[in-house]
């Protein structure tokens, strides 16, 4: 299997080998962070600039030190301190990163299809760091790394994703990757917030939590954003938590070992409940660590499928 | 020879005026029809062979957006117009938003004095139904008929306010006006970006519901029927507005509707992959709601096909697709599609043809156009019906390129477009 596209745009265009290949990446880069010296040369003399549209640090920071370990030079644009204030384009600001002679932009933007409309203008790499409601490839895959590396496995896995289905990009993401991989994805939250056709991607819908989970090995719990709609279904916190929070009680009422996971940022006590996050089924901070591994695979799978294009140009 | 004559030979005259169909020559003198047989005599300026192609009236688009005054980097009437030849059109119905929109009378002198300069086929005026197309104070209807409007849309906008337009209707009765209504509920739609369902739920967008569009439609239908007044739905796009339209035919209501070639011929599908020359108001529906249209045109629910020609510029649609222009051209495809897809789809014959895109529209607006007999202005297609041709961006004359037909290979093809008797365009 050979990495053959310039860009990651999200995981609903790539197959399961692809995906595999980037995990197998990500697990040989791993161990990098743990040396004394925590670097490779693997992108010694690229340029990777990180476009961010959108407040992140955990993000932000997981690619910057991916990049880092990569040995690649990086620069960090935020939308708000930069050129974009004063009207220019999205695409004119990528022509500007591609003329400085970067090589990989880390997009991330408030818009969905921010990053495949990019692509689609620019020669360089575009790695999709979250568009909109639409995908978030990357924490997606630090999230079936995750899993991978605690169960042995994907295919045959029960997953259920909890939240906010419908504006969530992650949500998104972990369908598209972790159907492909052969798991079996379930979706559960209030109505409102479930989309239109959303069981056309290859999911099971549920509204009841409790069911959901008993039948679930890992749950991956979204950060609860409160758009008007679940504003008004759901006018306090602690409202949402009752019915859908993750509880130590309503784990143990399944009896069985369920995987929690989070993308973070924690709404402590809304979505989640704080003994839960804090407890030993979590894997919240691993997922974190994960994140750079996988970091670095994409952005080095990316630069080589580009470095290869060019030279057989 | 009479000097500036045409002769059209041998072409397959299809008129459905006259409900002709048949080899025939059209003899064209003075901007006029002056006869149509087999073997015209008589010796002519201009001799066109169109055997093999098919003769209609000119078609007559009564949903066009041709930008100026105000947005000549988008279009103007000089490129419009001309694009509308190359597409076949001989008479488009201009809408109203501009800058300044055309609200007042002095806007419309405005207007027709740059329509004097520069159109190439028949441009005939709209007003919106309220200043600014704001929704809230109507313009002077009466004065601006008198001025040469011949109806009246706040296009790109809905009237929400029931009493407004209910007095517009109630006034459209009273003085033989027409009424064309966009009708969305912007509080169903507002935010949205393509069609409600598994599509914007695949590509993270918020949707646009069919019930933004139906139910409106619904009320729109209502007012029209309290008012006792005619009233036009413009780019009908869904199978639940087909319905409503049906019902309120079968009432009697007089209600027309018009539905756009993207319409038949895209699904939401077309959406993936974020290309914004797929992104319009309404937006493309699902396979269901296409069919529905195309079964509406076959059954007369919807009346006319009307291009609902919207030019943006490539800077427009060159950005997030939240941020990019609603609205793709049209003129210069809508005869081919509607060839491709429902001649050839085995919708509507070419009488059927003929009619939705020239006299029935025509009707609507109440002009003597879109029609062949002897006498008539001179405003005629010839097209070759099986010639194929592929949809390029570097060949359209319109100021932009934002088809949502770019790279498809369309059946049909204009070779002459003659308005007044004079020829406007000739394929090379």
């Amino acid at each position: 299997m050979i990495w053959t596209r310039k860009d990651l745009l999200g995981l609903e265009e790539l197959n399961r080998e692809e995906i595999e290949l980037i995990l197998g990446t990500a697990d040989s880069f791993k161990e990098v962070s743990s040396r004394e010296i925590k670097k490779v040369p693997a992108l010694r003399g690229k340029t990777v600039v990180n476009l961010f549209y959108e407040p992140s640090t955990r993000t932000r920071v997981s690619f910057e030190i991916a990049a880092k370990r990569l040995s690649a030079d990086v620069i960090n644009i935020a939308a708000e301190t930069s050129s974009v204030r004063k009207g220019e384009t999205l695409l004119d600001t990528g022509r500007n990163i591609q003329a400085l002679k970067a090589d990989v932009v880390v997009l991330r933007h408030g818009f969905s299809g921010a990053a495949v409309m990019l692509a689609r203008k620019l020669d360089i790499s575009v790695v999709n760091a979250g568009d909109g409601w639409h995908e978030h490839p990357t924490q997606a895959l630090l999230d079936i790394f995750t899993l991978k590396e605690k169960l042995g496995r994907i295919e045959g896995l029960r997953v259920c994703i909890v939240g906010d289905i419908a504006h969530s990009r992650v949500a998104r993401s972990n369908i598209w990757g972790l159907t492909r991989l052969g798991a079996k994805v379930t979706v559960c939250a209030p109505k409102i917030l479930i989309p239109p056709g959303i069981e056309q991607m290859g999911v099971d819908v549920g509204c009841d939590i409790e069911e959901a989970l008993s039948k679930a090995d890992a749950v991956n719990v979204l950060r609860m954003q409160f758009e008007r709609d679940a504003r008004d279904a759901f006018p306090r916190g602690i409202d949402y938590f009752r019915k859908f929070g993750i509880t130590r009680e309503r784990l143990k009422k399944t009896g069985r070992d369920i995987i929690v996971m989070h993308p973070g940022p924690l709404n402590r006590g809304i979505e989640i409940a704080s003994d839960v996050a804090d407890g030993g089924s979590s894997v919240i901070l691993e997922q974190v660590t994960n994140g750079i591994a996988v970091r670095m695979a994409v952005l080095f799978l990316v630069s080589q499928a580009h470095d290869k294009r060019i030279s057989a140009d | 020879m009479i000097k500036e004559s045409l002769l059209i030979k041998n072409g397959r005259v299809v008129d459905p005026v006259s409900r002709t169909d048949a080899v025939k020559d059209v003899f064209v003198s003075g901007g006029k029809i002056a006869a149509i047989s087999a073997g015209v005599g008589e010796q002519a300026s201009q001799v066109i062979d169109a055997a093999g192609c098919i003769v209609m009236p000119g078609l007559v688009d009564i949903h066009v957006h041709l930008r100026e005054p105000g947005r000549e980097d988008k279009e103007n009437v000089a490129s419009g117009t001309a694009a509308a030849a190359k597409g076949g059109v001989t008479s488009v119905l201009a809408m109203p938003n501009t800058d300044p929109p055309i609200d007042s009378v002095e806007n419309v002198a405005l207007f027709k004095r740059i329509i004097r300069c520069g159109a190439k086929v028949n441009v005939f005026i709209s007003s919106a139904i309220t200043k600014g197309r704001q929704g809230e104070e109507p313009v002077a209807f009466d004065l601006l008929k008198k001025n040469g409007v011949v109806a009246f849309s706040d296009d790109g906008a809905s009237v929400d306010s029931p009493e407004i337009l209910l007095k517009a209707l109630v006034k459209s009765r009273e003085k033989g006006f027409l009424i064309i209504c966009h009708s969305e509920d912007r509080n169903l739609s507002a935010g949205g970006a393509v069609n409600l369902g598994p599509v914007s739920t695949r590509l993270g967008l918020k949707g646009i519901s069919a019930e933004s569009e139906y139910r409106r439609v619904e009320r729109d239908i209502a007012l029209a029927a309290r008012a006792k007044a005619r009233v036009h739905i413009a780019h009908v796009s869904c199978a639940e507005s087909v319905k409503v339209i049906a019902e309120a035919k079968k009432k009697g209501i007089k209600v027309t509707a018009e539905t756009a070639p993207h319409y038949f011929s895209l699904t939401e599908e077309a959406v993936l992959g974020y290309d914004a020359n797929m992104k319009m108001n309404p937006p493309l529906r699902r396979r269901e709601d296409l069919e529905a249209v195309k079964k509406g045109l076959r059954d007369g629910i919807i009346d006319a096909i009307a291009s609902d020609h919207a030019p943006h510029t490539e800077n427009e649609k060159e950005v997030e697709f939240n941020l990019a222009e609603f609205g793709v051209t049209g003129l210069e495809t809508e005869l081919s599609v509607a060839v491709t897809e429902l001649v050839y789809g085995g919708v509507l014959d070419w009488m059927g043809l003929a009619e939705k895109m020239s006299f029935v529209p025509a009707s609507i607006l109440g002009i003597k156009k879109g029609d062949l007999r002897e006498g008539r202005d001179a405003d005629i297609v010839v097209f070759s019906p099986h010639e194929e041709w592929t949809v390029k961006r570097e060949d359209f004359v319109s100021r932009s390129a934002n088809s949502c037909f770019l790279g498809r290979r369309l059946k049909g093809r204009v070779r002459y477009t003659i308005c007044s008797g004079k020829t406007v365009y000739a394929a090379e």
